[in-house]
């Protein structure tokens, strides 16, 4: 078991302007699961491959526990890359499927059976473990191959977009029992996704990363609650949080008709660069609809409703004098509001209706750093 | 309304024939070729189309185009891989239910996977010979830059190469590429690569294909062995004093018998000038077989290439034209010696083998028959006496898929 450690790591790559990643300082606790995400080409990748050694660290350093294993071949690093490796072999025995490798590395016959045996209790392949793989439904299948890794008793797993190969279905079971598994085993985890919604299921913590720097690190309740800039806010939820610019006037932000109440300690970290203007980030479920009279109300025209059963999303966009000004986005893109609405009474396509931001539940950044006041 | 996607550089109308609707596991028999055999993580189907036979694979969406992409730029540059044929999305089910993208690829005529061979009658060294093949692949892709991810036989096919083998990258969803490799990425497909080796060749020996006597272990080190030489024969450093310029020329000709050309060579001197420091930077594969196309227009393997330019100097000292151009001669060679001898061979024995495998068979059987008679034998004879005794007996190769439709894999019954 084990800590791992970024300090100042960074990887550049020659002829590209900036680093892949950048002076990336995180620590991992001792059998945590940590989730790195960001969009593609935000360096989260390159930073595990960084400490599964298949990258060069430029600067900086990585610790596994207190070990410096900067410039350590990836196989003595005492790692594993979990599923790397998942075709079965017809002939063995899932047994001997789940503990080859340590076959090759030597131990001795027993240690490997006492092993392979602990690893299927956890892994519920008990029962299977001298039959052959053909028997095996594809879930379990799944589940021999982390069998191969798990014997191993590596200090840390890496898994890089494992699930990215399966279909949908198998996806989300196979997510479920990776978290679950984990924290049985409670071996330090890293794990690589681009999906946000991976990431807040799986994660004891997130760390978003954006052309190749860290943007923010917590627990998926954090994350979803305080999100430290305008693209940890974008990214992180579904469908993904509304953005807007307003106007600051006297404790109000405000567009056209719009007029919403500030918290005054966040107006009061405003600077000239942020020219009276604020971004104000409101998730669709942080809105309820209410009459024109409401203070705090805005109009929303519905140009599309979309209805899920349990819920229902309103898309629209922001109308009324200077609307267009608020440079709206969210998850529908562009110009589009996303409302969470009451399933049993959703609005029609073309009408006009009007929403406040439950109190407490706006996200205020300054317009000039995009960062949290 | 869903549409079907079809992404290819020269799409082939044929392909929307096919019965997209089913998922590919559910296939009617009529419309296979074959079932892969062995080991896949994903459903493989082998299906004729238009004269050729392509191998379609379900996959996820991203990961199929990331393959497909890939694929080609490894066309691009050269490495023995199969040809990506095209991707296809937006399958839907007749309840409207999505199902999984395919990648589709051309199957590699004269093709072996490994497993296919193993279940042959072999001579004993075929693993190492596989293994050899598999490393001067391995090197080849990490030249270029690809770090492959997930080296095994299994996504490996292999094609008779002379007396060797030579190896083609099947499988590139685990890869990625890069400016260079780091000594890490390299180290650690290598580490890869024997585990996986050992691990399916265990499952051979588990099978009762390989002889349990083998020693498995020692073959997947093999791997490491030849990889490290060879890398180091091709990118190593060496400093010799200035006295010793010769070493320059020396070290050209030992990368040319490896069947690698010198694109580029390092040569630095140090201040006083006593001693040179030279490093190939760019070697490129095919030594030969560049040769033999420059000579003949001939398309064939490193090894197969080495044996038909032996023969091609045999004859030009037998028919002692050593002054005559070169280019005149392997033109004579090629009509009266090369294309006389494969056509010679009846057609429905030739397409068993590839032209240039055939005609190197054949001069081997020569050499074995003429000791055997103790005289010349003539290749015309010799020919006859091939096709007789041993092509006639040897399974057709031209595209050794895996199982007939309908079939139940013997591998996979307990």
């Amino acid at each position: 078991m084990a800590t791992v450690t970024y300090d100042h790591a960074s990887r550049f790559y020659p002829g590209t302007e900036r680093p892949a990643v950048d002076q990336l300082n995180l620590h991992i606790e001792d059998g945590e699961f940590l989730v790195l995400v960001g969009p593609s080409g935000c360096g989260k990748s390159t930073s595990l491959r960084m400490l599964a050694g298949l990258e060069d660290v430029n600067s900086g350093s990585i610790y596994i526990g207190d070990r410096d294993v900067t410039d350590v071949q990836p196989k003595d690093r005492d790692i594993a890359m979990v599923f790397q490796n998942y075709a079965l072999y017809p002939h063995m025995s899932v047994a001997d499927n789940m503990g080859f490798a340590l076959k090759i590395a030597g131990t001795p016959k027993q240690d490997i059976r006492k092993r392979v045996e602990e690893a299927a209790a956890i892994l519920d392949l008990t029962e299977y473990l001298d039959r052959k793989p053909k028997a095996l439904s594809g879930g379990q299948r799944q589940r021999v191959a982390m069998g191969r890794a798990i014997v191993r008793q590596p200090q840390v797993f890496l898994m890089d977009e494992p699930l990215s190969n399966l279909d949908a279905k198998l996806r989300v079971q196979t997510r479920t029992q990776i978290a679950s598994l984990q924290r049985r085993l409670g071996v330090t985890t890293v794990y690589v996704t681009h999906d946000q919604t991976e990431a807040l299921t799986m994660g004891d913590r997130i760390a978003v990363l954006k052309d190749g720097l860290l943007q923010q690190v917590g627990t998926p309740r954090e994350m979803y609650d305080t999100p430290q800039n305008v693209f940890v806010a974008g990214f992180i939820g579904s469908p993904a949080m509304n953005l807007a610019s307003f106007q600051v006037d006297d404790g109000y932000a405000h567009v056209g008709e719009a007029r919403i109440a500030l918290d005054r300690s966040s107006i009061a970290k405003l600077t000239d660069e942020d020219k009276g203007q604020i971004t104000l980030g409101f998730r669709p479920e942080a809105l309820e609809v209410v009459s024109q009279a409401d203070s705090g109300a805005f109009p929303v025209e519905v140009d599309l409703v979309e209805e899920l059963g349990s819920d229902a999303f309103v898309y629209g966009r922001l109308v009324g004098p200077k609307a267009v000004d608020a440079h709206v986005t969210s998850g529908a893109g562009n110009d589009q509001l996303i409302v969470r609405v009451d399933p049993r009474n959703v609005p029609a396509k073309g009408q006009r209706i009007y929403v406040k931001i439950r109190p407490g539940n706006e996200h205020i950044f300054s317009s000039a750093t995009g960062q949290r006041l | 309304m869903h549409t079907l996607q079809i992404t290819a550089s020269a799409p082939d109308p044929a392909l929307l024939d096919l019965p997209w609707k089913i998922p590919l596991a559910e296939w009617p028999d009529e419309v296979l070729a074959a079932l892969p055999r062995g080991i896949s993580r994903h459903v493989v189907r082998f299906v004729r189309l238009s004269g050729r036979v392509i191998a379609i694979k379900e996959i996820g969406e991203t990961v199929a185009y990331r393959e497909f992409e890939l694929l080609r730029q490894l066309r691009k540059l050269e490495v023995p891989s199969v040809v990506p044929v095209g991707v296809i999305t937006g399958r839907v089910d007749e309840h409207g239910e999505r199902l999984e993208a395919v990648l589709v690829t051309e199957h590699l005529q004269f093709s072996l996977p490994y497993r296919a061979l193993f279940s042959q009658a072999l001579r004993p060294d075929t693993a190492l010979r596989l293994i050899d093949a598999l490393a001067v692949l391995l090197v080849r892709v990490h030249l270029t830059g690809f770090y492959w991810g997930d080296v095994s036989l299994s996504n490996t096919l292999f094609r008779r190469d002379a007396e060797t083998f030579s190896a083609y990258l099947v499988d590139a969803e685990t890869g990625d590429l890069h400016r260079t490799l780091t000594p890490g990425q390299r180290n650690y497909d290598v580490d890869l690569a024997r585990t996986n080796i050992i691990g399916e060749l265990m499952d051979l020996v588990a099978g009762e294909l390989l002889d349990e006597e083998v020693d498995v272990i020692a073959i997947g080190d093999r791997l490491v062995e030849r990889y490290a030489s060879l890398w180091d024969a091709l990118t190593g450093a060496e400093s010799f004093t200035h006295a010793e310029r010769w070493r320059v020329a020396a070290r050209i000709e030992a990368l040319n018998e490896l069947g690698f050309d010198v694109g580029e060579l390092e040569m630095t001197t140090d201040i006083d000038g006593t001693s040179v420091r030279i490093q190939p930077k760019v070697v490129d594969a095919g030594h030969h077989s560049r040769r033999l196309m420059r000579l003949t227009g001939l398309d064939v393997q490193e090894n197969q290439a080495r044996r038909l330019l032996n023969d091609l100097d045999a004859y030009r000292a037998a028919t002692e034209r050593q002054n005559d151009d070169e280019e005149w001669v392997a033109h004579d060679w090629l009509r009266l010696v090369f294309e006389h001898t494969v056509q010679s061979v009846p057609r429905d024995l030739r397409r068993k083998l590839e032209p240039a495998q055939l005609f190197h068979e054949i001069l081997d059987h020569r050499w074995f028959i003429s000791e055997r008679a103790g005289r010349d034998v003539p290749l015309p004879e010799a020919t006859a006496s091939y096709v007789e005794n041993v092509l006639r007996h040897r399974p057709d190769e031209k595209s050794l898929l895996g199982l007939a439709p309908g079939e139940t894999d013997p591998d996979f019954t307990e």
